[in-house]
């Protein structure tokens, strides 16, 4: 360890700084032979100390993208090209290469869909754990096994001990996601984007955990962006929903309100193409038509093509504006404005 | 009331030989011996003619593996297939073609189950032409008709798959399954591929089509959402049986089998707004090897000494409704 170990514990404050992570007008664009792929062309967005925002929308709207740019995963042909991604106060668009190396994986932990994105097939899991707290920290190796059992037992893995020996492949999906967990929570990040980490497991599994990763934000107060596009999943769990279209956030605003009074027409259809329980057999509000392009979106609001409250004014682009309740929104026509 | 389809004991067992030198180490004392899947054990199903039953459970239920034998394209270890009535694997000739043709699958993945070599046009009518369902005349405005009725301009029979979307591909699949006028659809998961404004679609034309063609539904699901928005009746399965078998709405309201209530519990619903997660403990056991009596009793919450001796039988415990639970001899 030849590298100065980034200060963890010392200015750990009682009154966390009010936002963790904050983007603003965040564009990443990707340069390819067919033209500009403008998978992220203006996100903001805001997450605090142990806060939990959910980030929705559909394949293709870059909300993976969005969480590839925060931790600086973007590969050519893509590029942030513009806009500020500030972590406690310090810009990450600027950061050089070995910053990140440094805030990823300590700072800013990344849960991918698939759990083998973080783990090493030829390694035992022992290995990747205790690799994964000696990058960070100056700590002898039976110090890091002990941080590595802990962190399994947080996520509710049972036999941590026998797991620890184990290889990857010798382990179910749940608990290889598990255990990406238990790697993203080992150095007690301040901040983790989830990308759909529980889409690929089955329902029983998804509910054990959610429940663990809920209560560990909970507990150490790790702020997390968590990117899916199943509605139900987030409306369970996260305080804010962000919802994306077409490179775009359209609304924000807390879970209850965005869910029971959305803003955004594109976000009542997301909702009524949900199956519910008093909608029984009858037809579900559809969303016509299909999502744009993002190498040649619609002038203007993306979604007008889609959208049945389209009018002429929607050819210009919608801002995002404030519109009270903590809710932004990019709207010409919302369905109602939310209450003071 | 006849049923339409039925299974009779229905049982897929699939067996892992060992291999070459599995063998030999056999020979030389080695512990190896032939594995058994028991995917599918011994379920009886019928469903009657206009009917939508959701098949539900969790990855390697054997809920596709069931599907897949009612659908004729697997062949059950044991068991038969009834369709009208009449044991499937008995008739010969024009009545076996017919009672093949009448049940279709729709597969999950819209973009493995259709010829990427194939012209739509070619990928609809092949069937109808090869079974000379419809004069060679006429096959064209017949595919035209098919694409229509799925929500597909004609204009676009000249394309090969990669030229359309995820939901796109979907109605062509649905669109294939249609042309040799099927009266039961088996759909595998068939919209757990596609985006959420797009599952809608196609849940809401699957629910046209069942009105206007008089269709009956096998319809398989891991997503209990959309199972309970389309189906009549739901059959939850775990590790190859079935626990549970209910009319959907009184499913919902109280499920009987504990492993019914978890599932129901733990699914993620847009109504049950920042709760705490409950989750039922312990992963899905092994097909390989799933524990002696109850299939569930490693997680149940109720679990008794019987439980572990003595698998519990399918019973009846209202009409209609049947529950594999020792809970309910209590």
């Amino acid at each position: 360890m030849t590298r100065p170990a980034v200060a963890t514990t010392a200015v750990a404050s009682p009154k966390a700084p009010a936002r963790t992570l904050e983007a603003e007008d965040l564009r990443t664009h990707f340069f390819t032979r067919r033209g500009i792929v403008k998978a992220v062309d203006g996100v903001s967005l805001q997450v605090a100390s142990g806060e939990m925002l959910g980030l929705v929308g559909e394949s293709g709207c870059g909300k993976t993208i969005t969480g590839f740019s925060i931790i600086g995963l973007v590969d050519p042909p893509g590029r942030v090209v513009s806009g500020a991604v500030r972590f406690k106060g310090e810009d990450l668009v600027g950061a050089s290469a070995e910053r990140m190396r440094a805030l990823r994986g300590d700072r800013i932990a990344m849960i991918f869909q698939d759990p083998m994105m973080t783990l090493n097939p030829v390694l035992r899991v022992d290995t990747q754990m205790v690799e994964a707290v000696q990058a960070h920290r100056a700590v002898g190796r039976g110090a890091a096994l002990e941080l590595a059992r802990e962190a399994l037992v947080q996520v509710g893995m049972p036999a941590p001990e026998r797991r620890l020996k184990a290889y990857p492949h010798e382990l179910s999906g749940g608990m290889r996601q598990r255990i990406a967990i238990a790697i993203a929570f080992l150095n007690k990040p301040d901040l983790i984007v989830a990308d759909e980490p529980t889409t690929a497991l089955d329902v029983t599994i998804q509910a054990q955990i959610l429940h663990e990763v809920q209560g560990l934000c909970r507990k150490t107060g790790t702020a997390m962006i968590w990117i899916t596009h199943d509605l139900a999943v987030v409306a369970a769990l996260a305080d804010r929903i962000a919802v994306m279209y077409a490179g775009r956030i359209v609304e924000t605003g807390r879970t209850e309100d965005v869910i029971e009074r959305p803003l955004h027409p594109y976000t009542r259809g997301l909702i009524g193409s949900v199956p519910s329980r008093n909608r029984r057999g009858a037809p579900l509000t559809q969303i016509p038509g299909l999502p744009p392009s993002l190498v040649d979106p619609p002038i203007g609001c993306a979604f007008r093509p889609r959208c049945g409250r389209a009018s002429a004014l929607c050819r210009e682009e919608p801002e995002e504006r404030a519109v009270g309740g903590g809710r932004r929104l990019r709207c010409f026509h919302p369905l109602l404005e939310a209450a003071p | 009331m006849t049923a339409l389809i039925e299974a009779r004991g229905l049982t897929k067992r699939f067996v892992k030989r060992p291999d070459f030198a599995g063998r030999i180490a056999g020979r030389l004392g080695a512990d190896i011996r032939e594995e058994t899947v028991h995917a599918v054990d011994g379920v009886d199903l019928s469903i009657a003619k206009g009917e939508v039953v959701g098949l539900v459970g969790e990855s390697g239920c054997g809920k596709s593996t069931l599907g897949r034998m009612i659908a004729g394209l697997m062949e059950p270890t044991e068991g038969e297939v009834l369709f009208k009535g009449r044991g499937r694997a008995r008739l010969s000739g024009a009545e076996a073609r017919a009672a093949r043709l009448a049940v279709q699958m729709i597969f999950q993945d819209p973009y493995a189950s259709l010829n990427p070599r194939a012209r739509v046009e070619t990928i609809v009518g092949e069937a109808p032409r090869v079974h000379g369902l419809v004069p060679r005349a006429k096959l064209a405005s017949y595919s035209d008709d098919l694409l229509a009725r799925v929500g597909l301009s004609p204009d676009v029979k000249r394309r090969y798959p990669h030229q359309f979307s995820g939901g796109q591909r979907s109605r062509i699949g649905i669109a294939r399954a249609l042309a040799v006028q099927p009266e039961v659809l088996v759909c595998d998961e068939a919209i757990a591929a596609l985006d959420v404004s797009i599952q809608a679609q196609i849940l809401n034309l699957f629910i046209e089509l069942r009105a206007s063609l008089n269709l009956t539904y096998l319809f398989i699901s891991h997503d209990l959402g959309v199972v309970e928005h389309i189906s009549d009746r739901v059959v939850i399965m775990y590790l190859g049986r079935v626990v549970e078998m209910a009319p959907t709405t009184q499913l919902f309201a109280g499920p009987n089998h504990p492993y019914a209530q978890a599932l129901l519990a733990e699914v993620p619903r847009l109504d049950a707004r920042k709760r705490t997660f409950e989750p039922i403990k312990g992963e899905i056991p092994s097909p390989l090897d799933p524990p002696p009596g109850c299939h569930f009793h490693p997680r149940c919450p109720h679990v008794m000494p019987r439980c572990r001796a003595e698998a519990p039988r399918l019973k009846t415990i209202a009409p209609g409704r049947l529950s594999a639970c020792h809970l309910n001899d209590a």
